[in-house]
Parts: structure tokens; C-alpha cells; sequence
């Protein structure tokens, strides 16, 4: 145990000298770009926001049975078949078929090339299960129907997620998925997430429709109020134009009116829509309405034929530039909810970086005096391995540019605090080994072999610990598990590479030494 | 011929007695007390709040928020003489709720104030952290229960496992006890308190095995009290140096990660101490012998 090569010993230095390289980079600057590399600070050290938003699906699932629902009427009608009761309740359609269809209508369903009821290769399943009594069909989404489409809505929210994010101008957010109704959103360095959780809060569907004095029957018609609460107006069902068919929204201030209007211009088909509607409704008021809620309805004067125009409604400029925004984005398939908000402001990360830096030397000082009091020579060499132990650590955490947390800082000086065991294991072995045998080389020899077993599975305990961590945890705690993960290892290297080199050099040259531990 | 020759199992089975009323002690407490969740696990707000001058005392804050509506809300000192935390339920989807309270506190207590942590964490949310937390919590038990099955016998699983399940339940006894505050990163400290009563747990088993292959004609009474003898110094060394680096993270790491240090040094604590006497008296219960492992090794 106590040999070493020249090329071992050689490999050893270099690897060290790497990583305590990447260590140092993190606090100086080197001119050269040759492993420009840095540990990630966490959001609870720089500053920063973490949201974790939720998709509410519900409004999503009912809106995919009402299309299905007009399908199914449009299908039977074309088929000449008979059916009755068609109708949504408890999120599944039911409807009765005169007897003599039920069973060609069940083989439509089963079949795997028919629209009717897709089938997903991918899944094994078709988007809906259906069950017949008799003649009474009801039909809901499979569990893979709904997984399709909850994830299609996901994809889309992050889609627009992402653009309003990117919209803001954060410097480097980080949007991820989270399971397949959630999104996760970082932001680092903000320490006032307001504008942005009020932005993603919105679902941003904008519709234009005429408000209408008496019940229109066509269409059908719904009573909106104004956003302010002013006045609550008639409107119809039908949609002139909505928010996909702008390209173009901006804040404008508007000389003549004295205020911020937002100008939008629209695509070819919205224009076309746009200006039928509008020579046809001269004299009537149009409602611009947002998420449910009538932001102005202005006279319709003229008919806008240009493919743009203007929305004024009580805008401050700041309010016209994020509706802009959100119109630009685009609107949100399903509402978004915020159910998880964690911000920390810039000058509590500093303090904790300080604080845990603080606690880091001091802790390590500790663990050095006490080690060097309790086995000299040895303890000075226990103390270089663990020093060498702190710059393996952080040098591989900066190698794979890990994100460093405040329990991750935590973990680096608990690190600190059982790497030693290690060499407290072996010395105390060697101790005892020493009074069965003379030999100092002998006994140090068994001393670093009979403790090895006890070392491995104490520290594979420690880190079975870490990976549980690392899998069920999240953010900080993350970051925790992965300082004491990586730890482990690079208390094993400096344990058994530097230690014992060291050890073998010093007990080779005093081998005749008595009491030598 | 050692070092040490303290009689450990001497005491056995009052210090058995003595743990053993200490767990049910701490069941009760998790029963009938039960333990105080933070918003990590409750759901709820947190906000630091740090005052820029000296005119924001506790007193004015209790009844800024009072005057909120925001339902139970707890306000304490935090650290400094400037840092308050404050906690309430307040259950809405209300997103603006953060800004409105900023700016109801503006308006009752004035500026000069500043929040430096705002912690909101939903129902749904909570809930499922507080799943994830007992899952990992248990998960760990039954990894440990595992592999030292695998590394040594049964009977030194059961040992290692019974000591772990005491240091968990008498560390989160004490938070129930002083009602102190259970979040994400206190389950972090039990489950490195699990790697870490488990080392030393497994320290000691190491040693009884190899006692066991050695001396077939000494009792497990007098070979268990031989094994804890010989590593008694290591056990010491390491306990000191972990609790050193802890009590520095206790004391200069800041108040964010008071709780977490406080929990750990109890467990290094208590670790040490069901690794001598809950784990080893298990082995003299079960009449673990030579026969123990050579059985092993045949197989």
C-alpha cells in the first residue's frame, strides 16, 4: 500500500494542479480563455427569481370536447346517421344512435385509420375511451388522449412563455418543462419579479366583436363589463378578429389624444376580415376585448381597410408597452398559474456568500488546528490532503460548471468537516497496528489495508445520502447533494493519492523511528 | 492492550431503557405536538424584510399586517435587530399579492424598508414537497437497510436500521419540542444524518465482523464492547471535527442555514450515540456469532 511509481506519482501532481487551476480561475481572472470556466452561483446566492407555473387544462379539455362535439354533429349528419342527446357533461360526450348504427359506429371508433377516434402509435391507444349501453354512447379522453394533450398545451404555453420572457429582456433565463402541466422559470438577478409574474399571469386573448343592442340569434350573444368597471355591454359571439391575427402590436403615443395607444398591424386574412367588417358596421361600436374584460369599444367611423389600427383605452405608457408584448407573444392556450414563488434580492446572496464563506474558513481552520494537535506530522499531512480535498472539489465543480447553492456551500464545509475521517480511520488502524508490529513500513502497511473496508462503506453510506438527495430535491438542496456527492470522491482520491504518498514518503525515510503515530 | 477499555454494555440496558423512553417521548411529541412546517411544507408567504433605518420595530409591523387581512400572520426578529420575518396563509391565486402588501406596508409604515427573501408557495405545491420529503426520507432508510444487508448479515441491518430510525425520530422530537421551523432543508440535514450515524454505525460493524472471524471463544457481549473500544478513538476524532465544521456553519453561516446546522448537530450526536448503543445491543439481542459469519462465507 505504501509504493508508488514515478509515473503515479507524476499523474497525480498533474491532475491536482488541473483542478486546483480551475479552483483559482473562479477568483482570478486570467487572461488567456484555456478552461474559462466558473461554478454557477444559485439563485439564492446571486439574486434571482424561481416561478413555477402551473397550466390549468380544464378550460383546454372542455374546448377540444365542444370541437369534437361539432365534429361528431358534422360526421353524423353526413353519414345519415340518427342520433339524439348530443351533448358535454363531466367532461365526456354522450349521445344516443338509433340501434341499428350502434355497431357500425363502435367498429368506427376501434378503427385505427379513422379521424374519428385517432389512434397513437407511440401510445398504443386511442385519444378516446368510449363505453356503450345499449345504445347510449359516451365518450372521454383516454389517459393517453389527455397526456397528447396536455402535452401539446404544454408545448405551446412554453413556447409563448419563452417569447415573453425573452420579450423582457432578463439576462439568461433558464424555462424549463416540469413534468407535463408545468414550467419552470429562472430568473437570475431579478429581484423584483413583478412585471414578469404579471405578465405570465395573463392569458392574453384578444378578441374584436361588435356590441349589439338586442339578442342577436346567430351567433348568440354574452354581457362583458368594461375593464375599469365602468359600464357592462352586449356583445356578440362572433369574432371579427383575434389576437393570432396580429403581426405587429407597439406602445405609440398619440399626439392627438394625448396618450399611449398601442398600434397593431394585422396578417392578410385578418386585414381582409378586419375591413369587411368594419365598412359593414359603420356607426357601430366595436369591443376590443382582453382575457374576458372590454378594454375600449370605440364608434367604428370609417372602414380600416389598411391592415392596422389602433387600441386607446387608459394606458400608461408602461401598460401599453406590455400589452404590446403580450399581444406580440401571442396568447396562451390554457391559463397559467403561478404556484411557486421564490425570490432572493442581491443583497441577501451577498450576504449569504459572505456568511458562508466565513463559515467555510472558519470551520476549516478549526479542522485543521485540531487535527495538527492531535497527530503532528500526520495531521500536517491529513491537513495538505484536505486542502488538496477543497481544490479537487471546487475544481470539479467549476470543470462541469455545477451550480453552487448556500447548502451547497453548507456541504462543501461539512465536507470538510468528515473528509478527515478518513485519515482518522487509517491513522487510528495504524496506531493499533503498530503495537502488534515492529516494523514501521509493516505496520502501516496493514494499517492502510485492514481500514479500507470500513472507509468505503462509510463513505458509500454518505453517498447513497447524496444521490437520494439529488433525485428528490430541488434547487438549494440540489446543489447541497452535489457538493457532498462529488465530496466523497474527491475525499477517496485525496485520502488514498496524496495522503498515502505523502505518508509513504515521510514513514520511508524515519522508518526506524519509535512511536512514530 | 487498547487504548480504551471502557464497559459500554454495562450500561446497556439502562441506556436501552433510556432511548427507548426517549423515542416514545418524541412519538408523542410527533403526535400530539406535531411539528412546525414552514411554507415549504404549509404553503404560504415568507418575506424577509430588512429595515433601513431604526423606525420599523416589531410592534408597528404586528399591526401594519394586522390591518392587511392576510389571516395568521407571524412575525419574528432574524438575526439582526433590522430583519424581520414574516410568515402568513394566506390562500389565493392572487399573484399580485407580493406588490400589494409592499405597497399597503408603504402606505401604513412608510419607506425605508426593503424585502430581501419572498418565499410563496402553493397548497398543491407544499403538499407534494412534504410527499417528496418523507418519500426521500424512507427511501434512504430502506437504501441503508439494503446495502448493509448485502455487506454484512441481516441481523447488523436490523442494528444499523433501528439506530438510524432513533436518531431520525429523537432529532425531529426536539424540533417538535421547541417548535422549530421544518422545511426543505431540514429534510436535507436528516438525510445527510442518515449518511452519517450509518458511517459510524458501519465503522464499528466493520470492526465486530472482523473481532467475529478472529476470536471464535468470546461472547458477543464482551466482542460488541471490544469493537466500540477499538475504534472509541476514531469515533471521537470524527464526531469532534464534523461537529466543529457544523457548529462554525451554526454560528458564522448565516441565519438561513441556522436550522439546518442545529439539526445536523443533533443528529451527530445522537448518531454517535445509537451507533454504541442501539445498533451493537441489537447484535447481543439477536446472539450474533462466529456462526453468523462463516455461514456467510460458505455461501
Amino acid at each position: 500500500m505504501l509504493y508508488f511509481s514515478k509515473f503515479r506519482i507524476i499523474s497525480i501532481a498533474i491532475f491536482t494542479i488541473i483542478f486546483a487551476y480551475l479552483t483559482t480561475s473562479n477568483f482570478l481572472k486570467f487572461d488567456d480563455n484555456f478552461l474559462n470556466k466558473k461554478v454557477n452561483l444559485g439563485l439564492d446566492l446571486q439574486g434571482g427569481s424561481y416561478l413555477l407555473l402551473e397550466v390549468d387544462n380544464d378550460p383546454v379539455i372542455l374546448q377540444r370536447l365542444q370541437n369534437k362535439l361539432s365534429s361528431l354533429r358534422k360526421f353524423f349528419k353526413d353519414k345519415n346517421i340518427n342520433f339524439k342527446n348530443l351533448k358535454i357533461n363531466n367532461n365526456s360526450i354522450s349521445f344516443e344512435l338509433d340501434n341499428v348504427f350502434v355497431k357500425d359506429f363502435i367498429s368506427i371508433l376501434e378503427d385505427k385509420e379513422s379521424n374519428v377516434n385517432p389512434y397513437y402509435k407511440k401510445f398504443k391507444s386511442h385519444k378516446f375511451d368510449y363505453d356503450v349501453k345499449a345504445n347510449l354512447f359516451n365518450l372521454k379522453f383516454s389517459k393517453y388522449g389527455l397526456i397528447e394533450l396536455k402535452n401539446s398545451s404544454l408545448d405551446q404555453t412554453l413556447e409563448i412563455v419563452r417569447r415573453r420572457v425573452d420579450e423582457v429582456g432578463t439576462n439568461e433565463p433558464n424555462i424549463l418543462k416540469r413534468g407535463n402541466d408545468r414550467i419552470l422559470v429562472e430568473l437570475p438577478g431579478l429581484d423584483d419579479p413583478m412585471r414578469i409574474k404579471s405578465l405570465l399571469g395573463k392569458t392574453a386573448n384578444l378578441t374584436f366583436r361588435f356590441v349589439v343592442q338586442n339578442e342577436e340569434t346567430t351567433f348568440g350573444t354574452e354581457k362583458i363589463s368594461f375593464e375599469d368597471g365602468s359600464e357592462e355591454v352586449i356583445v356578440s359571439r362572433r369574432v371579427i378578429i383575434s389576437g393570432e391575427n396580429l403581426i405587429d402590436a407597439k406602445p405609440v403615443m398619440d399626439s392627438q389624444l394625448n396618450q399611449t395607444v398601442v398600434t397593431f398591424s394585422l396578417d392578410r386574412v385578418g386585414a381582409k376580415k378586419f375591413g369587411k367588417a368594419t365598412s359593414a358596421g359603420i356607426g357601430k361600436r366595436l369591443a376590443i376585448i382582453l382575457d374576458g374584460e372590454i378594454i375600449s369599444a370605440p364608434v367604428v367611423r370609417d372602414s380600416i381597410v389598411g391592415g392596422s389600427g389602433q387600441i386607446s383605452g387608459d394606458f400608461t405608457f408602461q401598460s401599453a408597452t406590455d400589452l404590446s408584448l403580450l399581444l406580440r407573444a401571442g396568447a396562451l392556450p390554457a391559463p397559467l398559474n403561478i404556484i411557486e414563488e421564490r425570490t432572493v434580492g442581491p443583497g441577501l446572496g451577498k450576504d449569504s456568500i459572505n456568511a458562508g464563506i466565513l463559515a467555510l474558513i472558519i470551520g476549516f481552520f478549526l479542522v485543521i488546528i485540531f487535527m495538527i494537535f492531535k497527530y503532528k506530522v500526520f495531521g500536517v499531512i491529513a491537513n495538505f490532503a484536505l486542502i488538496t480535498n477543497l481544490f479537487l472539489l471546487v475544481g470539479i465543480l467549476t470543470l462541469f460548471e455545477a451550480t453552487l447553492t448556500l447548502p451547497g456551500i453548507a456541504g462543501i464545509i461539512l465536507t470538510v468537516g468528515m473528509a478527515v475521517d478518513a485519515n482518522v480511520l487509517i491513522y487510528e488502524r495504524i496506531k493499533e497496528e503498530i503495537k502488534l508490529e515492529k516494523n514501521n513500513i509493516i505496520a502501516f502497511d496493514s494499517g492502510y489495508n485492514r481500514s479500507k473496508t470500513a472507509v468505503l462503506d462509510a463513505n458509500i453510506t454518505t453517498l447513497i445520502s447524496a444521490i437520494i438527495l439529488f433525485f428528490l430535491g430541488s434547487g438549494p438542496i440540489k446543489g447541497f447533494s452535489v457538493t457532498l456527492g462529488v465530496g466523497i470522491f474527491t475525499t477517496l482520491f485525496s485520502v488514498y493519492f496524496i495522503a498515502r504518498l505523502l505518508t509513504s514518503l515521510y514513514v520511508t525515510k524515519n522508518k526506524n523511528k519509535e512511536n512514530l503515530i | 492492550m487498547e487504548k480504551y477499555n471502557f464497559n459500554f454494555n454495562k450500561y446497556f440496558k439502562i441506556f436501552n431503557l433510556f432511548s427507548i423512553s426517549l423515542i416514545v417521548i418524541s412519538l408523542l411529541l410527533l403526535i400530539f405536538k406535531g411539528l412546525n412546517y414552514g411554507v415549504d411544507f404549509k404553503g404560504g408567504t415568507l418575506i424577509e424584510l430588512r429595515s433601513l433605518d431604526n423606525h420599523i420595530t416589531i410592534s408597528k409591523l404586528r399591526q401594519s399586517f394586522l390591518n392587511m387581512n392576510l389571516g395568521d400572520v407571524n412575525i419574528k426578529e432574524f438575526g439582526k435587530k433590522n430583519d424581520f420575518l414574516i410568515k402568513f396563509e394566506k390562500k389565493d391565486k392572487n399573484s399580485n399579492l407580493i406588490n400589494e402588501v409592499k405597497n399597503d406596508l408603504e402606505k401604513l409604515i412608510g419607506p425605508g424598508f426593503e424585502f430581501r427573501r419572498v418565499e410563496n408557495v402553493g397548497p398543491k405545491v407544499s403538499s407534494e414537497l412534504l410527499k417528496s420529503g418523507i418519500i426521500a426520507i424512507f427511501l434512504s432508510l430502506t437504501a441503508m437497510l439494503i446495502y448493509i444487508w448485502i455487506r454484512f448479515e441481516w441481523q447488523f441491518s436490523l442494528g444499523a436500521i433501528l439506530a438510524l430510525f432513533h436518531d431520525v425520530v429523537l432529532t425531529l422530537g426536539i424540533f417538535s419540542l421547541f417548535a422549530l421551523e421544518i422545511n426543505l432543508s431540514i429534510v436535507a440535514a436528516v438525510l445527510t444524518i442518515v449518511g452519517y450515524s450509518m458511517n459510524d454505525t458501519v465503522v464499528i460493524f466493520d470492526r465486530v465482523r472482523e473481532n467475529l472471524k478472529k476470536f471464535a471463544d468470546i461472547n458477543i457481549f464482551d466482542l460488541t464492547n471490544k469493537s466500540i473500544n477499538q475504534t472509541l478513538s476514531r469515533t471521537i476524532i470524527t464526531s469532534i471535527t464534523t461537529l466543529l465544521a457544523l457548529v462554525s456553519i451554526y454560528i458564522f453561516g448565516g441565519e438561513i442555514l441556522k436550522g439546518f446546522s442545529l439539526a445536523m448537530i443533533l443528529g451527530v450526536i445522537f448518531g454517535t450515540y445509537s451507533s454504541i448503543y442501539i445498533a451493537n445491543p441489537i447484535l447481543i439481542l439477536l446472539k450474533v456469532s462466529q456462526k453468523t459469519i462463516i455461514k456467510e462465507d460458505k455461501n
